[in-house]
């Protein structure tokens, strides 16, 4: 199921959905339900600022509690990242150009489960007609809480007017 | 928080012959993003490619992005001005059965008539002469309208093998 795996339409549900109509600096979702096994996270959304760097938190931790990394491609070259002890999660970048927006689908598995760190998927990019991304990030959050928000958010700017975020959860069986 | 059922079929198609193209018409606006999926080899062209167009048009209207790994080194290219999203843009499928090609197309908020349309595309294939992954993010930018018609077909003028399937989903967010 997760990434777009067929699976029956009853275990794939919508649980809040948030399209601005001004630019805000970040969105969260909070009060995320329990009742799921997985969260997937669909992103539709501009920056104010060139190839910016897209960011979460969870819980609104801001401590050192992320590590993350990136392996991705600008149209030229390859290059791939990493940075342990973070105070934020990578979700890859998220460009400024006029009408084109930077799409995310974000994977967070097992949210509830306070055995162990949370890991957080993400297959990203934009195409600009000569610019672009195509970003494959991860995360590992090292906090064995159970997820209840989601705050997401570009690091150099601000989200455009229309970005649009969704958050699923999918059912175990 | 709504919360409400999703990831809904709806549409199917099996090729009871080779073909070279696939069209899904007359698409509901009712989702937010649509999911494309299917998994084949190419019938009849060694290296020959798919790609995705929409609402019929030919013009020069689309560009992509890509990342790809083939098993020894990795890569990053990009096509300005084509008339067509490849969904294997290094990669080709070739014409054996027991190594095709599969791909997973996020068309992201298609029913928008505010915004240029992009597509995130995953394809992997496992097959011995053209192996490869890849991560392919498309932009069409046509005059924003919302997506209603879908055609997949493949370059060099390939076929897509009998009983291949295609089955396209639909995403409502609450």
């Amino acid at each position: 199921m997760l990434n777009g795996g067929a699976g029956a339409a009853t275990s794939f549900d919508s649980i809040a959905t948030t399209t601005l109509s001004t630019t805000a600096s970040s969105m969260t979702f909070s009060s995320i339900p329990s009742t799921y096994t997985h969260l997937q996270v669909r992103v539709f959304a501009r920056s104010g600022a060139s190839a910016d760097d897209f960011r979460f938190q969870l819980n609104g931790d801001t401590g050192s509690n992320y590590s993350r990394h990136g392996l991705y491609g600008t149209g030229s070259a390859v290059a791939a990242n990493g940075v342990t002890s973070s105070g934020v999660g990578n979700l890859g970048v998220i460009d400024n150009t006029a009408s084109v927006f930077s799409v995310a689908v974000i994977d967070i598995l097992d949210y509830t489960n306070t055995n162990k760190y949370t890991t957080v998927r993400t297959l990203n990019g934009y195409d600009a007609n000569g610019s672009g991304y195509a970003f494959l990030a991860s995360t590992a959050w090292m906090n064995t809480a159970a997820v209840t928000s989601i705050t997401l958010f570009p690091s150099g700017s601000s989200f455009q007017q229309y970005s649009s975020f969704a958050l699923y959860g999918i059912k175990g069986a | 928080m709504a919360a409400g059922s999703t990831y809904t079929p709806l549409a199917t198609s099996t090729l009871g012959s080779a073909a070279a193209s696939v069209t899904f018409s007359s698409i509901s606006s009712s989702y937010t993003d649509l999911i494309l999926i299917f998994n084949c080899y190419n019938a009849t062209v060694d290296g020959g490619s798919p790609f995705i167009r929409f609402n019929s048009d030919t013009t020069t209207n689309y560009s992509y992005t890509w990342l790809s790994g083939d098993g020894t080194s990795a890569t990053s290219g990009r096509d300005t001005a084509k008339a067509q999203i490849a969904l294997n843009a290094v990669t080709g499928w070739d014409t054996t059965s027991t190594q095709p090609g599969m791909n997973i197309v996020h068309i992201m908020n298609y029913a928008n008539t505010t915004t240029y349309k992009t597509v995130l595309n995953r394809t992997s294939l496992a097959n011995a002469t053209y192996p490869g992954t890849e991560a392919i993010v498309g932009l069409w930018r046509k005059t924003p309208e919302a997506i209603n018609t879908i055609l997949i077909s493949l370059t060099a003028g390939g076929t897509f093998a009998t009983g291949t399937t295609f089955t396209l989903y639909g995403i409502a967010a609450a």
